[in-house]
């Protein structure tokens, strides 16, 4: 198999030419002008992934060459967006005669320098990811007091009714967004280990066979956590993101449906138990069924993340042309409805696609990796990003009741983005291993029976 | 595990699928709806947000967009507000848009089709639109000159140049400042316009084009253009002209504002009738001619139809079945004819061009925001309302009401002017409305006007008296004397 590692260079300067094109565009259509320090910034952008590259051409050389340039283009259109919304922040400020916001663009652009550092770390401290498995408990354990780390005193803290940060003096973190990586790969090297039992078939129902009593427990474990995420810390999004996790990943390890289907009555349950005893879930399915009469109120933001999208029609009102700052939480949340107003529902294809694209070769990296470890690993971290992009722009397009995500790459959010591009790096790592040749199998004894690859012609 | 990563990522496809679905019904299917909801800001914002082309006239701009520097980048301002709202309208934030801002806004926002190539280039450029330019008919002199003989008057005045049917004058007093509703202070736009609408003089209503009011003795011109169509009067048929007229099948009396005679014997030519304005006289002559011969006449003229100029004017009546008594009162302008000052000028202009009626429009051409000439508005026919002789005729009679009889005030030096008053009473109790109605020169007219003062509490009202003054300074203002 080709390394391809020039394709990815190409696409990497494309998605860096289409950066400056879309920079430029917000500038002279807001009248801002040609934007300041553009020079500093997209030397910046071209920096951080010349590093990453060069990094996976040493380390990692066969892994797959689309998943790196997808995972920039998506950072930069989120960097674009940022700049967007904080020109739009300072256009108010100045109406206001309020003292000029911080742009929120520059810290993105050092949150990406510091994933850019812990992607190339992944493959400089990592050479295979079979290692991983060594510290499948550690990682549980750190993953799971990382996910209850915000509701510990003094460091925790409150963000809009969610308490998902924690804060080091100026310094504040989602510890969950990193959770997410080490519960993956604990949830991984567990099931690897634990699936020939939990795939142990006791009673057929209706042609499913049901496991046994006594392997409910993990399952059971991963739903109460869950819930505990819910009850105390509020967070709907990495509630369900959670255990859809877990239940996939259930599935794939153990091959059987009817883990699927037990998962599917659990949550069932737990969305039924959260509705009749949470104010907030009620609140958001009350939104979600007819925001139109909430639409000064709780329905505010949906209602304005539609108007927007509607606004955008099929082309968009272009970059700097519409109102993306009405949709409160633009940056974060809702970046997607101010991607969709500004470049219509094109452009929402062309992320959606590229969102398709990212995950189609994570699971495929899982469908080529030789070892099961490997492939769950991969499987589980293709399904964090697709479910987080279903969950949260599902959510942001009023086809499900809205959860706070973060959309992979797009948002505003340190935690998040250097969460991602960790998640990225392990993906990339894992497909240079399956993608390498494997000549080991090849023995000088029956070479000439052996179906060689095609080599370069 | 292979088949289980497959069968999950099928369900990934269908999620996919299910978002993409979702947005397209957002944003293609459902936008319009989403778009025209009363909540939507994002519509108004982006109109505030796109310089919207200016409303001209000659090239000054009475409206035009001025930038702010603040979220609703654009302001719109009105150079003499009051004196031209009646044709600009008002721009709101809170009550929409009025006038020409309204009908012609597609215009003036630069989305009508015809700005389609400057539509591709902004999209190419992501330049905002710019929006087009909207000239209209207007002279300012003379609506500068109407509007100052308004003046402490409530009513209106409309000019109209005869040969084409361009309204070169549309005034109202009382009068609005359509900056105030044009602002970005919401409040204070809601507490002007209430202040407006609690006026008892109405000051938003637009008079010139939608005030109904009897016309009085001006109706007396189209009965006897009537009665020159009918071929059996001439200027000089002699009419009965008594004290006093027996309205038939009525035990009322009709008479004359004079109660007199109108001439020797109780006779009167038709032209002196007219110059004189003898009640008795047109309300016999009513009734010979009929109801539907002087409603043809008049519809002729444009009553009983809607104007669209492009502001919607109001309907001029004149009634479908009267009766006798009600015909002969018809034929003095009272009982039910209402018309607007609009329907007036167009009267006067008609009988000025040989006597075919124009299609009044206020709208000259509509230039792109480069200035250049997308559309120029072409003078179209409505009706032939007079054969040229008996326009010719009547053009004489007019011309001697002015010289020889009510019409004196409207005399201009050098100037034959042809002319006629008006004054009725629109109730018992109900204030009385003074008109006059003109055009000159009287050969080859170049301005027609009709003046409307509706006057409260006055007793005596004349039509020569406070009309007659402003329609001189009307024609004055258009011939450059």
């Amino acid at each position: 198999m080709k390394s391809r590692r020039n394709t990815e260079l190409v696409l990497l300067v494309f998605a860096w030419a289409l950066g400056i094109l879309g920079t430029l565009q917000v500038g002279w259509a807001t009248g801002e002008g040609t934007p300041p320090r553009l020079w500093i910034t997209i030397s910046a952008v071209a920096l951080i992934a010349l590093v990453m590259h060069v990094v996976v051409r040493v380390r990692a050389k066969y892994a797959d060459p689309i998943m790196l340039p997808v995972g920039t283009l998506l950072t930069i259109l989120g960097l674009i967006m940022i700049y967007r919304l904080d020109v739009a922040d300072a256009r108010r400020a100045e109406l206001n005669n309020a003292p000029l916001p911080t742009p929120d663009v520059y810290s993105q652009l050092t949150w990406f320098a510091i994933a850019g550092i812990l992607f190339c770390g992944v493959f400089i401290l990592l050479r295979d990811h079979r290692r991983l498995q060594r510290y499948t408990f550690t990682f549980g354990l750190i993953g799971l007091v990382l996910m209850v780390l915000p509701l510990a005193p003094v460091i925790g803290t409150t963000v809009n009714g969610a308490t998902l940060w924690i804060r080091v003096g100026d310094f504040s973190f989602q510890p969950a967004e990193m959770a997410k990586i080490l519960l993956t790969i604990f949830f991984a090297g567990y099931l690897v280990k634990t699936r020939d039992s939990l795939a142990l078939v006791r009673t057929k129902v209706l042609g499913i066979g049901l496991p046994r009593p006594k392997d409910l427990g993990p399952i059971v474990i991963a739903w109460f956590i869950s819930l505990g995420v819910l009850i105390f810390q509020r967070d709907l999004g990495t509630s369900v993101l959670f255990f859809g996790l877990f239940v996939s990943m259930l599935y794939i390890a153990t091959q059987r449906r009817s883990w699927l289907i037990i998962g599917f009555f659990l949550f069932l349950g737990g969305a039924y138990f959260a509705y009749a005893n949470f104010g907030h879930v009620q609140a958001r399915v009350t939104v979600w069924l007819d925001p139109w009469s909430y639409a000064d109120t709780t329905g505010y933001q949906i209602v304005q993340s539609i108007y927007g999208l509607a606004n955008g029609g099929i082309l968009g009102a272009g970059l700097g042309q519409g109102f993306p700052n009405l949709v409160p939480f633009a940056s974060t949340d809702f970046i997607v409805a101010a991607l969709g107003e500004e470049l219509g529902v094109t452009g929402i294809f062309v992320i959606l696609l590229l969102y398709a694209i990212l995950i189609e070769r994570g699971l495929r990296t899982a469908i080529t990796c030789r070892d099961g470890f490997g492939q769950l690993l991969a499987a589980g971290l293709s399904i964090t990003f697709a479910l987080q992009v279903f969950v949260i722009i599902g959510g942001v397009t009023g086809l499900i009741p809205l959860t706070g995500l973060t959309t992979p790459f797009l948002s505003y959010g340190g935690s998040s983005l250097v969460a991602n591009w960790v998640i990225l790096a392990l993906l990339l790592r894992i497909s240079d291993r399956s993608r390498r040749p494997d000549l080991s199998k090849v023995s000088p004894d029956d070479a000439m029976t052996q179906v060689v690859p095609r080599v370069n012609q | 595990m292979t088949r289980q990563i497959r069968r999950l990522s099928f369900v990934f496809g269908l999620l996919l699928i299910a978002l993409l679905a979702n947005v397209t019904l957002i944003q293609v299917i459902n936008a319009g709806d989403y778009r025209s909801r009363p909540g939507n800001q994002r519509v108004l914002l982006a109109e505030y947000d796109r310089e919207r082309g200016p409303i001209l006239v000659a090239s000054d701009p009475v409206a035009r967009s001025v930038e702010t520097g603040n979220t609703l980048t654009y302001l719109r301002n009105y150079n003499n507000g009051p004196l031209f709202a009646p044709v600009t309208g008002f721009y709101s934030l809170v009550y929409g848009a009025t006038g020409l801002e309204r009908t012609e806004n597609r215009i003036l926002n630069g989305k009508a089709d015809i700005f389609t190539v400057d539509r591709v280039q902004q999209l190419v450029s992501g330049r905002q639109p710019v929006g087009g330019a909207v000239t209209t008919t207007i002279n300012a002199a003379a609506q500068k000159a109407a509007f100052k003989g308004l003046k402490g008057k409530r009513g209106a005045v409309v000019a109209i140049e005869p040969a084409t049917g361009r309204i070169l004058a549309s005034v109202q007093m009382p009068s609005f400042d359509p900056n105030r509703l044009s602002s970005h202070d919401p409040s204070d736009i809601r507490e002007y316009y209430n202040e407006l609408e609690a006026d008892p003089d109405k000051p938003l209503l637009n008079r010139p084009i939608v005030s109904l009011n009897p016309p009085g003795s001006t109706f007396k011109v189209v009965v006897a253009s009537a009665a020159l169509a009918s071929g059996r009067f001439t200027a000089d048929s002699v009419l009965p002209g008594p004290k006093t007229y027996q309205l038939p099948n009525s035990s009322k009396k009709l008479r004359n504002w004079t109660g007199k005679e109108c001439g020797p014997e109780g006779k009167i030519t038709l032209r002196q009738a007219l110059a004189i304005s003898c009640n008795t006289a047109f309300a016999w002559l009513g009734n010979e001619l009929g109801a539907a011969a002087i409603r043809d006449q008049a519809e002729a003229f444009g009553f009983n139809s809607g104007f669209e100029i492009p502001l919607r004017a109001a309907t001029s009546l004149f009634p479908q079945d009267p009766d006798a008594p009600q015909t002969a009162l018809s034929a003095i302008g009272q009982f039910e004819v209402r018309a607007t000052a609009l329907q007036m000028a167009m009267v006067a202009a008609s009988i000025g061009n040989s006597g075919r009626t124009m299609n009044p429009y206020l709208v000259q051409e509509i230039r792109g925001p480069d200035l250049s000439i997308l559309q120029t508005t072409e003078p179209s026919q409505f009706e032939d309302a007079l054969k040229p002789s008996n326009s010719l005729s009547l053009t004489e009679m007019l011309v001697n009401v002015v010289e020889n009889g009510t019409g004196s005030n409207a005399k201009i030096d050098g100037v034959r002017v042809a002319g006629k008053t008006g004054t009725a009473q629109t109730g018992n109790d109900s204030p009385s409305v003074a008109w006059f109605i003109s055009f000159a020169p009287a050969a080859a007219p170049k301005v027609a006007v009709a003046v409307v003062i509706e006057e409260s509490g006055a007793a005596e009202v004349s039509g020569n008296g406070l009309a007659a003054p402003i329609a001189k300074a009307v024609m004055k203002a258009v011939l450059g004397r």
